[in-house]
């Protein structure tokens, strides 16, 4: 089916476009000897017809591609085709002359008047069909340009789509291993504690799979999910972790994609806590200002152990969702200060899908 | 040793979490002839430990403050039986490249300690695999070192190689400088040379290595003679394949 057919402002545009062609067919007509309302009455039915007919065009421009068919085989086939439509425009023209002259006595003798016109109807036929073939190649390449951009823009959906299921933090196998070995150990010594442990680690994990899945949670769940693996940790280090959570009450329900804050408790612990003999507090803040998410991890860190390998990652990781998601509106910035050691994270605050 | 009654096969835990320790004393205690002689926290402790009370076997954790379990060995020695219990797996070839009797992962049960500790008999049984150079077989061959860690009695230094001024071959032993105190470490040069990050430490002569941040000039001492001027004085001799070296670095930075 012909694109125009399914678009009624394209077709009306295109036919509109066909009224200064029909008064320059009436001029020519007229300056050929016939009577303005002869000339009318000739013209508008036939433009009217033509206009439909040259929307033909689009079959042969669509099987003859401008950049693959050669020059011979498009002359060929457009001139072929004009030719042919030229007489058959002709032809209604006399048709249409004698059909005038028969039921209108006031155009009596029309058919023979326009006969000596007829070489300028074939001539204005044959261009009229060329100047479509040329509209329908626009037509082509437009649609095409659109398609393509389409594609385009399809496939960096895909892309990102596929980067943001790549990206998705994993829990980290060692952590369920050394979970494993504390449950292990805690069955004979403290079996209420081994079982208790048995179900942080399974709420959290369940938690994990459910909120990996989403696109954004609110803060608040994060929050939760951190408190909860913060829970099992302490199983582990004992007094050595300590935690202070600092959050503000305008920023618990902003959205953050899932398993934002988690990763970073998580390096906090291996490379900060873990490596110190007395452990230490992670200081988790929150806060919203001007529209702007700020957050920041803290925790004490062993300066003199040596710098972690994979830390890297993990924030590398982060870093990409976050540009991912907000672009330049998102930074991510790493400092040590002292035996402290920063993350801070800032990024727009948006709401139930809206912007707060 | 372990076929002869009366005497016990001592052993040092050394895990930075208390389950963990709880875990192997639990596994021990069904075990008369091996005592517990002590249960460490952290590396420091471990090298305290060990060095003080010289056991048989050692369970050793790698993933622990101040020192890792790599570096206690290499603070210790391999003179002792060493069961690693980790709960990574990464490290395992290393782990018994370095002659270790055996590698726990986490989480494990009776059965496979067991085994474990069987190896450990055998091997306190038979004769001990001559101590080798760990320092450079205890570090993954990609990873230039970080760190140094040097032993003095049952002190424990470490000293970031940005910090190592330069090195000496003393014997078996390198003398390792860093703002104007020497460590003594039992390595040799050359392994030491090998560790250390090639684009940082240049081997101007037979006997030393030179962070090359320090150096700030370097002079003609005799004909064919060189000595490079450190920042704060001292000067060392160069070799003349170590100018040659010298010369090709400083080309290449000029090249930069």
């Amino acid at each position: 089916m012909h694109p125009l057919l399914t678009r009624p402002r394209q077709l009306g545009l295109y036919l509109l476009a066909w009224i200064p062609l029909a008064g320059v067919l009436v001029y020519l007509l007229e300056s050929g000897g016939l009577s303005l309302g002869e000339a009318t009455a000739l013209t508008v039915p036939l433009c009217l017809v033509y206009a439909f007919v040259c929307l033909a065009a689009w079959y042969p421009c669509r099987a003859t591609p401008l950049e693959k068919s050669g020059f011979v085989k498009l002359l060929a086939t457009h001139l072929t085709t004009a030719a042919v439509l030229g007489t058959y425009w002709t032809y209604q023209a006399k048709e249409l002359a004698i059909g005038l002259a028969h039921f209108w006595p006031r155009f009596t003798g029309l058919d023979a008047r326009l006969a000596k016109h007829f070489p300028l109807l074939w001539i204005t036929g044959v261009l009229l069909y060329l100047m479509s073939v040329t509209f329908h190649y626009v037509l082509l390449a437009e649609q095409a340009s659109r398609e393509a951009q389409e594609r385009a823009l399809q496939a960096r959906v895909l892309a990102r789509d596929a980067e943001l299921k790549a990206l998705r933090a994993q829990v980290n196998p060692h952590f369920l291993f050394n979970c494993l070995h504390s449950v292990s150990a805690l069955t004979s010594s403290d079996a209420g504690k081994a079982r208790e442990m048995c179900i942080l680690l399974a709420d959290f994990l369940r938690t994990t799979l459910r909120l990996g899945g989403k696109e954004t949670i609110t803060l608040e769940e994060e929050l939760a999910l951190v408190r909860g693996y913060l829970a099992i940790e302490k199983v582990r280090f004992g007094v050595r972790l300590r935690m202070e959570e600092d959050v503000a009450k305008n920023v618990t329900e902003t959205l953050i994609p899932p398993l934002l804050l988690q990763p970073l408790v998580e390096n906090a612990i291996r490379h900060g806590i873990a490596n110190l003999p007395e452990g230490g507090v992670i200081r988790l803040s929150a806060e919203e200002k001007a529209n702007v998410v700020s957050i920041l991890v803290e925790n004490s860190f062993d300066p003199e152990s040596p710098a972690p390998l994979k830390t890297g990652l993990g924030l590398d990781n982060i870093r990409q969702r976050l540009d991912t998601r907000y672009g330049a509106e998102a930074s991510i910035s790493v400092r040590t200060d002292g035996n402290r050691f920063q993350v801070s994270l800032r990024f727009p605050a948006h709401q139930n899908g809206v912007r707060a | 040793m372990s076929g002869t009654t009366g005497k016990k096969i001592r052993a040092v835990i050394v895990d930075d979490e208390e389950l963990a320790r709880q875990m192997l004393r639990e596994f021990l205690s069904g075990h008369s002839e091996i005592e517990i002689a002590a249960e460490c926290a952290n590396g420091f402790e471990a090298v305290k430990a060990v060095t003080e009370l010289k056991p048989d076997l050692v369970f050793l954790d790698i993933q622990m403050p101040k020192l890792d379990g790599f570096e206690v060995l290499e603070l210790i020695g391999t003179e002792r039986a060493i069961i690693f219990v980790t709960a990574y797996d990464e490290y395992a070839i290393r782990a018994f490249d370095i002659h270790a009797v055996d590698y726990l992962l986490k989480p494990f049960g009776a059965e496979r300690f067991e085994i474990a500790l069987q190896r450990a008999r055998q091997r306190l049984g038979g004769k001990l695999p001559s101590p080798t150079e760990l320092s450079s077989s205890a570090r993954p061959p990609s990873q230039p070192l970080e760190r140094i860690v040097v032993r003095d009695g049952t002190r424990v230094f470490i000293i970031p190689v940005a910090k190592l001024d330069y090195a000496e071959a003393q014997d078996d032993y390198v003398a390792l400088a860093t703002g104007g105190k020497k460590h003594l470490k039992q390595q040799t040069i050359s392994s030491l040379e090998s560790a250390l990050d090639s684009s940082r430490f240049l081997r101007i002569h037979r006997s030393y290595i030179v962070n090359l941040e320090r150096v700030t000039k370097v002079e003609p001492y005799s004909k064919d003679n060189h000595v490079v001027v450190l920042s704060d004085g001292t000067q060392l001799p160069v070799s003349r394949s170590g100018y040659a070296r010298l010369r090709d670095f400083l080309d290449q930075a000029r090249a930069k």
